[in-house]
């Protein structure tokens, strides 16, 4: 009748209402001598190594224009100039954020902290397992992503980013140039106009 | 500049047939032209009555009866049960196959979906399953991390987040299609729910986030453990600011410590649980075979600081592994049992 293990705590926590940070009674403690987990498929958050100031600031001048388009266009034309390209982006990605190369950035509207360090590559914000000093749950010494996120874009006057409804990435174009195919303007599917109150304003 | 993401108030609403006491017995299994089960739990809400949900683990073991066994003494008392999907990343019985059980033991199920095992493909597929087979009710959640669980060499998957899920079903039921854009042919009807945690960081984010997802499609949404009821009535200012409370029915989520060991395992081992010092005070200052009735007196006077929130729609009680205690707790709050055939209501 008891299904619950004997002497199991009555409270247990429900499934990522915490997101976790439990093991169900009675589990084998396998995380305990094992690495927590794995970087290959879970990501280790990254507290970005650069100012969110400066991010917005260089933002400006990497917006879509006539010559960036045609820029693209020239490189895409061109395959050993487009993988030094990506290369390039990679390695100053990689530096500031842990940029891991999904192809679709949208580290413009996280406050340029890169959810896809989250070890769930959460896209639309925290889940429910953040601890109370603000960290990760899988790795309880990094910061949550997400609450840096939040504190970054709200510093800069931009909370309403977080408000975006971030789509489903193509698994299609990891390791492709992001910026490439923003200049060509085709992340414009990558997210909605924020929403408040679920009005879809 | 930006996808059009469809607007949960333009779902219709769901389809009236086939109401009737949930989980009638027979299930729906026939060929094309199914008609879903309407939620009585959605109706439940609408009445404006405050509404009871509990939380059902399915077992570690092929027995289907398991569920029956603990959900028939609810029956009465609740309007429907979650049933969890390998909750804390542990392997249990199918979410769907513990939620046709409760139907067949006349409880409506809640099941829950989360996004750690399945990618775009199986969740759809499994969702399309839920809905041809008569479950009313999905709720969407992230998952825990497989690293808590008992295959932490798990690969996880993570390929849609909570969000993302959720306006994924919501797209389709109401527009009949898949994320693909293929169509669905009859599209799956059902009343789609969420979680939040108020108490996690970042604090002020929280009701923004519950903003998300009632816009991806959320109906309801049932929180994460509350012990202290002030700091929720807190959130549920800000809710009501957003006027998501209007748009989407709120559960807090409540439950009993039945233990000094679960209450230490709460306040060290649960990332975004905060237990107040008062609450920790009350257990640890009774005799230790009266732990588990104070925690049962604890949760019921936090159901009945809950009644009083404004805009809440009810509670869901969540004593894994004690849910035969699950009306003693509602009884001590002053709720009364649910009368599911002659129209949901506490009359608490």
């Amino acid at each position: 009748m008891l299904i619950a293990d004997p002497g199991a705590p009555m409270l247990k926590p429900m499934d990522s209402r915490t997101g976790g940070g439990q093991r169900a009674a009675g589990a084998r403690p396998a995380a305990a001598a094992a690495p927590p987990a794995s970087p290959a498929t879970s990501p280790r958050p990254v507290s970005p190594r650069a100012p969110a100031r400066s991010m917005y600031l260089l933002h400006h001048l990497l917006e879509p224009n006539a010559g960036y388009r045609r820029l693209a266009a020239w490189l895409e034309a061109r395959p050993r100039l487009r993988r030094l390209f990506t290369a390039a982006e990679k390695g100053v990605k990689q530096e500031i954020f842990g940029c891991r190369m999904c192809g679709q950035c949208t580290l413009p509207s996280t406050g340029y902290a890169c959810p896809m360090t989250c070890p769930k590559q959460l896209r639309n914000g925290p889940c429910g397992g953040v601890g109370a000093d603000g960290c990760c749950e899988v790795y309880p010494e990094m910061r949550c992503v997400w609450v840096e996120a939040v504190e970054r874009a709200e510093s800069q006057g931009h909370p309403g980013d977080l408000l975006r409804l971030q789509l489903p990435i193509d698994h299609r174009l990891w390791g492709q140039s992001s910026w490439i195919r923003y200049w060509q303007g085709r992340d414009e599917d990558l997210w909605t106009d924020p929403v408040r109150g679920g009005m879809g304003q | 500049m930006t996808r059009e993401m469809p607007d949960a108030r333009a779902g219709p609403p769901a389809r009236a047939d086939g109401r009737g006491a949930p989980g009638g017995g027979a299930l729906r299994t026939g060929g094309p032209g199914v008609i879903p089960r309407a939620s009585t739990f959605r109706a439940a809400l609408q009445s404006g009555a405050f509404t009871v949900t509990a939380e059902i683990g399915p077992p570690r073991g092929a027995d289907a009866g398991a569920i029956g066994r603990k959900v028939a003494p609810l029956r009465d008392w609740v309007a429907a049960v979650n049933i969890t999907d390998n909750q804390g990343a542990s392997v249990r019985l199918a979410n769907w196959a513990g939620s046709l059980a409760a139907m067949a033991a006349g409880v409506e199920p809640i099941m829950q979906m989360t996004c750690r095992d399945r990618n775009r493909i199986a969740l759809q597929s499994d969702l399309l399953g839920a809905s041809a087979l008569g479950i009313p009710n999905i709720l969407v959640m992230t998952g825990d991390h497989p690293r808590f669980g008992d295959h932490a060499s798990a690969k996880p998957v993570f390929d849609l987040d909570s969000v993302q899920l959720l306006w994924t079903a919501r797209t389709m039921r109401d527009e009949g299609k898949l994320l693909s854009g293929r169509k669905l042919s009859p599209p799956p009807s059902w009343f789609l729910g969420a979680v939040e945690n108020p108490a996690a960081p970042p604090a002020d984010f929280r009701a923004a986030r519950l903003g998300k997802k009632v816009a991806a499609g959320a109906q309801f949404v049932q929180t994460q453990y509350v012990f202290d009821a002030a700091a929720f009535a807190g959130w549920m200012a800000q809710v009501r600011d957003l006027g998501l409370h209007e748009r989407c029915h709120i559960l807090a989520g409540v439950g009993p410590v039945a233990s000094l060991r679960a209450l230490a395992h709460l306040e060290q081992g649960v990332p975004g649980v905060q237990v107040p010092a008062e609450v920790s005070r009350r257990l640890r200052g009774v005799p230790e075979n009266r732990v588990a009735d104070e925690g049962i007196a604890i949760c019921a006077e936090t159901i009945g600081e809950l009644t009083q929130v404004p805009g809440l729609a009810g509670v869901h009680v969540m004593a894994v592994g004690a849910e035969h205690r699950i009306p003693v707790i509602l009884r001590q709050a002053g709720l009364a049992p649910m009368l599911v055939t002659g129209g949901p209501g506490h009359a608490g």
